[in-house]
Order: C-alpha cells, then sequence, then structure tokens
C-alpha cells in the first residue's frame, strides 16, 4: 500500500466515549476484537492507528495484533473515506456483463482510481466483490443507493447528483 | 414452548400461508376459508430491495388504506422468489398473479383493478405468465420453475421470514421436536448419513459423517457453526435463504448441536448481506422468546443458543480453519487439518461447521426421512443444488434443481437462453475455485462427480453463463486477480503463485506472451495443487487450467495472432473513427466518460488513443458505423 498524505486524526470526545463503551462490551467476549473493529469503524468512519491504539490498551492485547486483524480485512479502512462512497462491483455476474469498463468511467470522471479519494474529498472509489444484486449487473453503489443495468455513459450524470 | 403451544399456532397460520402454494381453483377455494380474500407478496429480497420493492411496499400500503380495504387483504414481505431480473416482484394470490418489474404507479393500477375491482393487469404480468388467448398462469407453471424443485429454497418467497408463526406453519420446528422428543443423537446422525446428504459449500463432504465425527469426538464443551461467508463472487443462495428462512437454519443448527452435544452456535456471516444479518437477529430474538432456544427447549433439558459472527471480507474466511480463527477474533489464516475441525476446532473443541444451504435441508430430512430425500438425484449426489444463474443468460436468479438436472436444461430451459441471440460458449462452476464446462459439454448431468471430471467442481452454486463476447483468457485472468487479492499470505505456493499466474495472463492479454509462457503456466500451476496449504491455494489454478484445456485456441490467439477474438483485451484492441464516414454530429465527442474524443461540428472526429478507455460507449451511440474496434 502506497502512504498518502496523512490526515490528521480529529476524534471527539463524545466518539471516544462510544469507544469506550464498545470496548467494555466485547472485552470480556472471547473472539471480541473484530466485533470492537467493526463498531469502531462505524463511529470514526475508519480506523487511525490512534484508535487501533486505544482499542489495543482497551482489550488488553498488543497493538501490533490489533493493526494484523485491522489490515486483514477488506473491510477495515486505515484512511478516511469520501464524503460519497462510491462502490463498483466487480463480482463475476458484474464482471461478465462489463462492470469493469464502469469502474474506468468512474475514475476518468472523478481523476482518481480506485482505492483513493478525490482531493475535495466528496467522493471515494472502491470495487467490491458482489453485493448479492446480480439479476441488476453490472451494479455500482454511491453510499446507500443502487444503481443497475448501468452502462459506462450513465456514470457521469448519476454522480452529478451527488455533486453537491 | 410445548407441541401442543407449537400446534395451535401451526393451525391457526397454515391455511393462509398454504394459499401461496396451491393453484387455482384449490388455493381460491381455501382463500375464501381464511380470514383475507387476497394476499399480496412483495419481495424484500437483495435483488428486489435495490430495484426499489420498499417504495413500492409503502406507496401499497398507502393505496390499501386510500381503498379502505386494507382489512381484508394480507401483505407480506417475502424473500427471494429467484427471478432477480424481473424485480421488484409482486405476487397476488390466490390467483398467483406474478407482477415483474413493478413500479409505483403499477403497484396504485393493481389495488384499484385487481384487489378492488377484481380485475388482473394483464399488461403488468411477467409476459410469460400471460397466454395469448389471455388466459393466465402461474408462476409454478412458468419454464422457470416448472423443472425446479425447491426443498432448501422453500420458504423463500413464501413465507414472511421475519414472523416465526409463518415458519411454524409450514411444519417448522416440528423435526426439532420429533428429535428432542424421540430419537437419540446416533440416530439423528444416522438419518442424516442416510439421507446422502453432502456439504453444499462446495466439498460435498457426506454431512452425516462429519456430524458422527463431532458427536464422537471427546470433549465436554462442543460448538455448532454455520458458515454463511458466501465468498464466490456470483452466488447467493446462502444470503437468500437466510433472508427468506432464517429460522429453517435455527432449527437445523439447534438439531445439529443436540446431536454432536454442543449449547452454543455461531453463524459466521459477510458483513457485506445487511438485511441477512438482520433477518437473521430478528428470527433468533423471536425464537428466544418463543422459548426454541435458549434453556431447557420443548422442556427436554437441552439448551442451546446462537451468536452472530460478522466478517469483514475476506474470502479465505469461507475456508473452515480460516473461519473459525476469524471468529476468534484473529487474522483468518487457515491452519493445517488435521487435527480437522470436528476434533479441534473453535477455541481449541470439536466443532461442527456445516453451510447455510446445507442447514437449509436438515429439518426436512428429519421430517420426511432419509429415503425421501435420497429418492432424489444421482447415485452418489442426493437432493438438490440450488444455482444462482447469473452473466449471460435471460433469467438471472435462484434455482434449485435436482442433481443430475443437465447444464442444457438449467441453462435453455430454466434460465431462458442467452439475450441478444448469442450463442452459448461456457457455463464457469465453482467460482474461483472452479472451472468452465463448454458448450459441447452442455448435456452433462450436474452433480459431483460429472464437475470434477470435467475440470470444474460444485462449489458453492455460483453458476455463470458466457457468451460469444466473453474472452477466456480475460475471465481466467479476473479469477486470478481475486485469488491474488484474496490470498491471505500465510504459504508459499499461494501467496507467490498466484502473483505469477496472473502476471504471465496479464503479459498474455497484453500482446506480449510466448507459447512457451503455457508450459511455466502448467507447471506452476501443477506446483500450487500439490503444496498450497489450503483449498484457495489448491484450487486457484482451476479457471487457469480449465480454460487453458477447453480454448487453448483463444490463448494462441492472443500469443502468436496478437489478437483478442472476443474483441475484450485492450491493449490487443483500438477504437478509431473512420472519417470517410463521420458526420461530425459530436454524439460520440460528447458521450466519452474520458474526453478521449474531439473535433469541430460536422468534421470529422479523433480518437486520442493515449486517453481512450476502449469502454465501447462511441461505438454504441455512433448512428454511422464510423466507428470501428479492432
Amino acid at each position: 500500500m502506497t502512504e498518502k498524505t496523512v490526515v490528521p486524526f480529529q476524534g471527539t470526545p463524545e466518539q471516544e466515549a462510544q469507544l469506550k463503551e464498545v470496548i467494555a462490551k466485547h472485552h470480556d467476549q472471547p473472539g471480541g476484537l473484530m466485533p470492537t473493529l467493526q463498531e469502531a469503524q462505524g463511529i470514526y468512519g475508519y480506523l487511525p492507528i490512534e484508535v487501533q491504539r486505544m482499542i489495543a490498551d482497551g482489550l488488553g492485547m498488543s497493538l501490533s495484533e490489533v493493526y494484523g486483524v485491522a489490515t486483514f480485512y477488506s473491510q477495515f479502512s486505515l484512511t478516511p473515506k469520501g464524503k460519497h462512497k462510491i462502490s463498483v462491483c466487480l463480482g463475476t455476474a458484474c464482471y461478465v456483463k462489463g462492470s469493469d469498463k464502469i469502474l474506468e468511467a468512474v475514475e476518468a470522471k472523478l481523476g482518481i482510481k480506485s482505492g483513493e479519494c478525490t482531493a475535495d474529498g466528496k467522493f471515494s472509489i472502491d470495487s467490491c466483490r458482489c453485493v448479492g444484486a446480480c439479476g441488476l449487473a453490472p451494479v455500482m453503489l454511491v453510499d446507500e443507493d443502487v444503481y443497475g443495468k448501468l452502462t459506462p455513459e450513465q456514470v457521469g450524470k448519476i454522480l452529478d447528483k451527488y455533486d453537491d | 414452548m410445548t407441541i401442543e403451544q407449537l400446534n395451535e399456532i401451526k393451525a391457526k397460520r397454515a391455511d393462509i400461508v398454504k394459499v401461496r402454494t396451491i393453484i387455482r381453483e384449490e388455493g381460491e377455494k381455501l382463500a375464501k376459508e381464511t380470514a383475507y380474500r387476497k394476499q399480496i407478496l412483495v419481495c424484500g429480497g437483495t435483488g428486489c430491495t435495490s430495484s426499489g420493492s420498499m417504495k413500492i411496499l409503502e406507496a401499497l400500503n398507502e393505496e390499501l388504506k386510500a381503498t379502505g380495504i386494507q382489512d381484508e387483504i394480507l401483505v407480506v414481505r417475502t424473500g427471494c422468489f429467484g427471478l432477480c431480473s424481473l424485480g421488484p416482484i409482486v405476487i397476488v394470490y390466490p390467483e398467483g398473479a406474478f407482477y415483474a418489474q413493478a413500479t409505483v404507479e403499477g403497484i396504485k393500477r393493481i389495488v384499484d383493478e385487481h384487489l378492488v375491482k377484481g380485475e388482473i393487469c394483464k399488461d403488468l404480468l411477467y409476459k410469460e405468465t400471460v397466454h395469448e388467448d389471455g388466459s393466465i398462469i402461474s408462476l409454478y407453471e412458468t419454464n422457470f420453475y416448472k423443472k425446479q424443485k425447491r426443498i432448501a429454497l422453500r420458504n423463500c418467497g413464501v413465507i414472511d421470514p421475519e414472523n416465526i408463526e409463518e415458519y411454524i406453519a409450514t411444519e417448522g420446528y416440528q423435526a426439532l421436536y420429533k428429535v428432542l422428543d424421540s430419537m437419540t443423537p446416533d440416530q439423528v446422525a444416522q438419518e442424516v448419513l442416510d439421507s446422502g446428504l453432502r456439504g453444499r459449500g462446495g466439498a460435498g463432504f457426506p454431512t452425516g459423517r462429519k456430524w458422527m465425527f463431532t458427536k464422537d469426538a471427546p470433549g465436554d464443551v462442543k460448538y455448532v457453526a454455520c458458515n454463511a461467508d458466501e465468498g464466490d463472487p456470483g452466488a447467493f443462495m446462502d444470503r437468500s435463504i437466510l433472508e427468506g428462512d432464517p429460522h429453517a437454519i435455527i432449527e437445523a443448527m439447534t438439531i445439529a448441536a443436540y446431536t454432536v452435544g454442543a449449547n452454543q452456535g455461531y453463524v459466521y456471516v459477510r458483513a457485506e448481506y445487511p438485511v441477512a444479518v438482520h433477518r437473521l437477529s430478528i428470527a433468533l430474538q423471536q425464537a428466544r422468546d418463543y422459548g426454541l432456544l435458549g434453556k431447557n427447549i420443548f422442556g427436554k433439558g437441552f439448551d442451546f443458543d446462537i451468536e452472530i459472527r460478522l466478517g469483514a471480507g475476506a474470502f479465505v474466511c469461507g475456508e473452515e480453519t480460516a473461519l473459525l480463527t476469524s471468529i476468534e477474533g484473529n487474522r483468518g489464516e487457515p491452519r493445517p487439518r488435521p487435527p480437522f475441525p470436528a476434533v479441534k476446532g473453535l477455541f481449541g473443541k470439536p466443532t461442527l461447521l456445516n453451510n447455510v444451504e446445507t442447514y437449509s435441508n436438515i429439518a426436512q430430512i428429519i421430517r420426511n426421512g432419509a429415503a425421501w430425500y435420497a429418492s432424489m438425484g444421482t447415485e452418489k449426489s442426493k437432493g438438490t443444488k440450488v444455482f444462482a444463474l447469473g452473466g449471460k443468460i435471460t433469467n438471472v436468479g435462484l434455482v434449485e434443481i435436482p442433481m443430475g438436472t443437465t447444464l442444457r436444461e438449467i441453462v435453455e430451459e430454466i434460465g431462458g437462453g442467452i439475450p441478444n441471440g448469442k450463442k452459448f460458449k461456457a457455463a464457469q462452476t465453482g467460482g474461483p475455485s472452479g472451472g468452465c464446462i463448454p458448450a459441447q459439454y452442455i448435456d452433462t448431468p450436474i452433480d459431483y462427480e460429472s464437475l470434477s471430471a470435467l475440470g470444474s467442481m460444485m462449489g458453492s452454486g455460483g453458476l455463470i453463463v458466457m457468451d460469444e463476447d466473453n474472452c477466456m483468457v480475460d475471465v481466467s485472468k479476473f479469477y486470478l486477480n481475486f485469488t491474488v487479492d484474496e490470498s491471505c499470505g500465510k504459504c508459499t505456493p499461494c501467496r507467490i503463485g498466484t502473483r505469477k499466474l496472473y502476471q504471465l495472463l496479464e503479459k498474455i492479454t497484453d500482446g506480449k506472451g510466448e507459447m512457451k509462457d503455457l508450459d511455466t503456466i502448467d507447471e506452476l500451476a501443477n506446483h500450487m495443487k500439490s503444496s498450497s496449504l489450503c483449498a484457495l491455494g489448491q484450487s486457484a489454478p482451476n479457471p487457469v487450467l480449465s480454460t487453458l484445456q477447453y480454448f487453448k485456441d483463444e490463448y494462441i490467439a492472443h500469443i502468436e495472432g496478437k489478437c483478442c477474438p472476443s474483441g475484450v483485451c485492450k491493449n490487443l484492441l483500438q477504437y478509431n473513427i473512420i472519417a470517410d464516414k463521420c458526420k461530425g454530429c459530436t454524439l460520440c465527442a460528447r458521450n466519452c466518460p474520458a474526453k478521449a474524443i474531439t473535433g469541430t461540428v460536422k468534421q470529422p472526429h479523433v480518437i486520442d488513443q493515449s486517453k481512450c478507455i476502449k469502454c465501447g460507449v462511441c461505438i454504441s451511440n455512433c448512428k454511422f458505423g464510423a466507428i470501428i474496434k479492432k
């Protein structure tokens, strides 16, 4: 992974209090690290090293263990995402119907690559493996909205809707 | 909960649910005996929800209130009907009128015309259910459903998954009672073994044998787990079962726990499946509230509960040892077997792990007997299998067929053939671990053995259809790209082998391949198969080996001819505008997502090859045939 500009950590005391509750909830649960990380990402939107450190201290494990798990799973992100998260499905059903071309059209439109975030923090692009809407292939998600049966030329108009 | 109470709930609800499973006069007659004149089912599966079925549901409820008939009509939000490409789906019983691609305007008409006046909106029905003479048939009589045998999916698209009483109405939890009341653990395991049920996650290990191993393993504490980490991109049967019939899994896991002697269960489910997680959580809570989960179930002195654990996006966690490691809160890396999980699994204790679809057959095997289940299927593969049909096929969706059904029946009859008049090229089964079945083997009966003999595998049931426009070298590169991403990195043959294999394929699709690369691929692939730690690495070369076996000519065309016969591989392609034919209408330039086309009005345009992303938008827009791809 290439290191990009580090966004300074801007956690609030409210978030920290929430995180402490989460840690307390999973402290004695066998295998509680994964659910803690999942909920922590829900609070902060991503898992910066500061948050990982609080989790390690809270659960009484080493930071390297926490970091090891956080970097193993693709769902966990160590960098912040855009205000609008674009996710293009590259599952097999979508791929054979040309979702790679959808991804390229999104990348061309925003001038960034998959896995990156635009400089203004508005959009980030990711690819995912199957959201289960194979009947609508090829599929793209913008935040919670699902766009199906896409063609590359529709991409521009869809993204314009979110350019607020 | 006692059996009397269970039967009371069943009796109260059974007819209402039954109306949805029978057709015509019989259904009409039964509907009159229930409190509801008509029932309207709206699909709440992920596919239909993505195409807007929740807005339909909202509009439906409003319209019912506005017309004042809300008390005569039962609205049911179900799980997946299977025909996802026609979503959002709405069905009205007792007629079985099947409305496809429903809209908010359409639903208002369905209420006003069909529900209020009794006139079916024929123009909104799925066209295959309307005959030329205007008579309509039920969904169950269409080509898509006729050849199916729905056991694992029996309740999907029929019951409301968020209402435990609907599950009880379809004989739910009767098998659990039977087991706790009158069967020993040995008898249960024997029954499952005799049914011939084999693991539906892909490997096909006899389920009953797994149950016996875990039952016989020494240890006071044991666990039961359910693998719902459906990783094969393009397979979604496990998700649909959890969304459409979650109690079937809870009941089966409880039966399994009684059999092996466990008191705690875990369901490991993909976090990408929020609807499934939500429905399963509701189902678990309802089961606890009804005393069907928890302490002293049915008063028989047996305790069992289930916890949900979310995956976090790692394909390797579908492998059993990796999944258990992940539940323990660690990096989901597999470990060598033996010891198998049946002996040393979760937290070091004997653990039974089965896949969702496997569990969904259990209660019915117990209720109807092993012989009933074993009467379906082929000699070595009993019962049915659910497939997720995807790719270049008309009826994209979920189908359940008896083992031994041919690929031709699936593709041409149930699947409705290939759209746009294209030719069938191959079907891919088994996902990133499987292979392709080319057109010459389309009459192969599908079972575990026949698929392995063709160099593919059953896998979890993804079945992706490809037509002449799909490049087989590109498809194998796609799968390798997937396994490169998903290799956990623990063992060298997989970590480095997948990447090397990917690079060789990339070299070929870039037009830089040499014939000797094919030998290298073969050698490397065989090393990976023999020396990788887990099934991910062992099976990662399968997509390449299988396409190389059946489509070697395509590889050779890329290497020697420097061309991609299907016109997919971009570095072997170029789009150009023929100046003589271009009228300068600017349509291509305006629609190009990469802004690669320039030119002034009424003058021939030009494509900047360095900017072109070869998406083909220009070609599909050009009205003058002025753009060529070569």
